[in-house]
């Protein structure tokens, strides 16, 4: 296919320095292709057993509370929190705010606490109940 | 644009001329699934999510079974919209066909059966296993 060497391709990840506000961009995109796939194959199985019957759906309660099915729950809370986050950052720049260095810097943080304090919340209150 | 002859340049660069567009949906619906992944979590956190004949129920009321719908509809076109840039951004040539293809299939597959499973249960009800 006839490309334009001289021309850049989109995004470098190679040359670029990694600064927070690089890996939150290319983090919420990893974190959307993780719920896209991971995420999305949960979800339908989740459904799927539902309509199928108990047995079915036993089972698939019964992996996913199992001490390593509870990463995928947990790791998917986490991902949908950051994408969230991230989302609505890349909103506020996307109408050309919040491109100076410092304020870039530190949404940047933010969109990583936010993520972070929100998935802890959350669980926290789903163990609070269980017990 | 860059350099090069006209013809080489609408070959391998020329604009599709729905960039935009594609870029628009993308954020109409990152704000549906704000809310409806939202309303999701909000409600199984109150559900007892082991509890088969609990979820069925839940499940076949309207006021569940059509978000939950509306998920498979929006949450997958943004998906598929995301995906679908990850791989311009990195799968070139006669793979990014081939990636194409298992993207719809899977988009399309897994929205058939999400979809299926949600309007089985809303229109059998709570009770039928």
């Amino acid at each position: 296919m006839a490309r334009n060497h001289a021309r850049p391709l989109s995004p470098h990840l190679q040359v670029w320095k990694w600064k927070i506000h690089f890996f939150v961009s290319i983090f919420n995109r990893l974190m959307g292709a993780g719920m896209a796939t991971v995420g999305v194959a949960l979800f339908t199985w989740w459904l799927v057993a539902l309509s199928n019957g108990p047995a079915a759906y036993e089972s698939f309660i019964k992996c996913i509370t199992s001490p390593i099915g509870l990463v995928f729950p947990i790791g998917l809370t986490f991902a949908f929190f950051f994408h969230l986050s991230a989302g609505l950052r890349h909103f506020v720049m996307d109408s050309g705010a919040g491109f100076e260095l410092t304020a870039n810097r530190s949404w940047a943080w933010a969109t990583v606490a936010v993520a972070v304090l929100l998935t802890a919340l959350l669980w926290l209150i789903i163990f609070a109940r269980m017990i | 644009m860059g350099s090069g002859t006209g013809l080489g340049r609408v070959r391998g660069l020329g604009s599709a001329k729905s960039g935009s567009h594609h870029w628009w949906l993308q954020r109409v619906t990152a704000i549906g699934n704000l809310l409806l992944i939202l309303w999701l979590i909000f409600s199984l956190i109150r559900l007892p999510l082991g509890d088969y004949g609990a979820m069925r129920a839940w499940l076949a009321n309207p006021l569940a079974a059509v978000p939950m719908a509306l998920i498979v509809i929006n949450t997958f076109w943004h998906f598929r919209l995301g995906l679908q840039v990850i791989i311009e951004d990195y799968v070139h040539g006669g793979m990014r066909v081939l990636t194409f293809g298992l993207l719809h299939l899977w988009t399309f597959g897994m929205g058939g059966f999400a979809l299926f499973s949600i309007l089985k249960i809303a229109f059998t009800g709570a009770a039928n296993g």
